[in-house]
């Protein structure tokens, strides 16, 4: 597989240095000269000085055979539009851009990235998980279905308590995929019957998570 | 007409203040507060610091109400993140940006951008100017 990496920040450096060592093909863009020269000394002739941006900068480091191109620049705009020429002139199937702004994540999906990586989200949604009493955590986007896979912790309070799953106003486009309790793992049918404490991990569309913490969490934490 | 301008250099200053006299509602974005120097006395537009290529600074703009949306700030890829941001997210009816690199400019022409290039605009002049006064030299 043939990496092309854009950006020789730290994110840039390290990420060809463990690309490197994990026996891929890379090649890394970098536009400052002295870096590049730093580079150079630690991996050889994989490293090429030049704008990304530019067709002919990704022509010369072989972007037409590329699988990858991981644009991970410090800026956004850069990113971006690396990502999209690398896929309208040369064809690369998977364009992966590192987002700075949290909030450019939605607009690069819809411009066409494949991946976008927030640092800020991704260390955002970490301590989210850390944190052990939150009720109700969002585990996982998964972009192209628009769907995400979330946990909701079940307090004593809850309406949902001691009710089988059937009976539950669950909405339409969340399922019960699984129940932690007392460190078993319950494959649910509709007749499994809800506990204080219970874990529940659910599949459901984006659009439902706010409906369903309302669901499962209130009033506790309403 | 509302028109949004992102950029206020010597072209951006330019557009922002012809459209404002001829009474058009005219915002102008930039990151330095000095560029509005550019703009003459009295200029009746709405004047926005910040990046335009960030949705909260555009909203100040007033892009959701904009009629047009021109990009011309110096760098290439602001003004194609800034011209798909009007055109994907605010659906914008006119976006129109300068892109310099000529090959970038074509790529985002296929993909239904206004693209003005003046390298190859200005170049292609110059070399019409050349070859007419080639020509006319050997009529002569």
């Amino acid at each position: 597989m043939y990496i092309i990496v854009v950006g020789g920040g730290k994110v840039g450096y390290y990420l060809t240095k463990t690309l490197v060592n994990e026996g891929y093909e890379v090649f890394l863009i970098e536009k400052n000269p002295v870096k590049v020269q730093l580079y150079r000394d630690r991996f050889g002739a994989i490293v090429m000085q030049g704008d990304g941006a530019e067709v002919a900068t990704l022509a010369a480091a072989g972007a037409g055979r590329a699988d990858v191109v991981i644009a991970v620049t410090g800026d956004d705009e850069d990113n971006l539009v690396i990502c999209q020429v690398a896929r309208e002139r040369f064809g690369v199937r998977r364009t992966i851009a590192r987002v700075n702004n949290p909030k450019n994540e939605e607009l690069f999906r819809r411009l066409g990235i494949d991946v976008t990586v927030s640092q800020t989200n991704v260390i955002l949604s970490l301590i989210e998980q850390q944190i052990p009493e939150r009720p109700f955590v969002h585990l996982l986007a998964l972009r192209h279905a628009d769907l995400a896979i979330v946990e909701a912790k079940v307090a004593e309070q809850s309406p949902v308590v001691h009710q089988p799953i059937w009976q539950l106003p669950l909405p339409p486009e969340a399922i019960i995929t699984a129940i932690l309790r007392r460190g078993q793992v319950i494959i649910p049918s509709g007749q499994t019957t809800i506990e204080p404490g219970d874990e529940l991990i659910i599949v459901t569309k984006q659009e439902r998570e706010a409906e369903l913490r309302q669901l499962l969490c209130a009033p506790a934490t309403a | 007409m509302k028109i949004v301008i992102v950029g206020c250099g010597r072209v951006g200053a330019k557009l922002a203040t012809d459209f404002a006299d001829e009474g058009h509602q005219v915002s102008v974005v930039d990151l330095r507060q000095t560029a509005f120097r550019r703009l003459p006395q009295g200029f009746r537009g709405q004047l926005v610091l910040g990046t335009g290529i960030d949705e909260d600074v555009l909203r100040n703009a007033g892009i959701q109400e904009a009629d047009v949306f021109i990009a011309v700030t110096e760098n290439d890829n602001t003004n194609i993140m800034a011209a798909q941001i009007a055109q994907v997210i605010y659906r914008v009816p006119k976006v129109i940006l300068r892109i310099y690199d000529p090959e970038r400019a074509e790529i985002y022409r296929e993909l239904g951008l206004t693209v003005i290039c003046p390298t190859r605009t200005v170049s292609e002049m110059i070399e019409q100017a050349v070859r007419s006064h080639v020509t006319s030299d050997e009529v002569r």
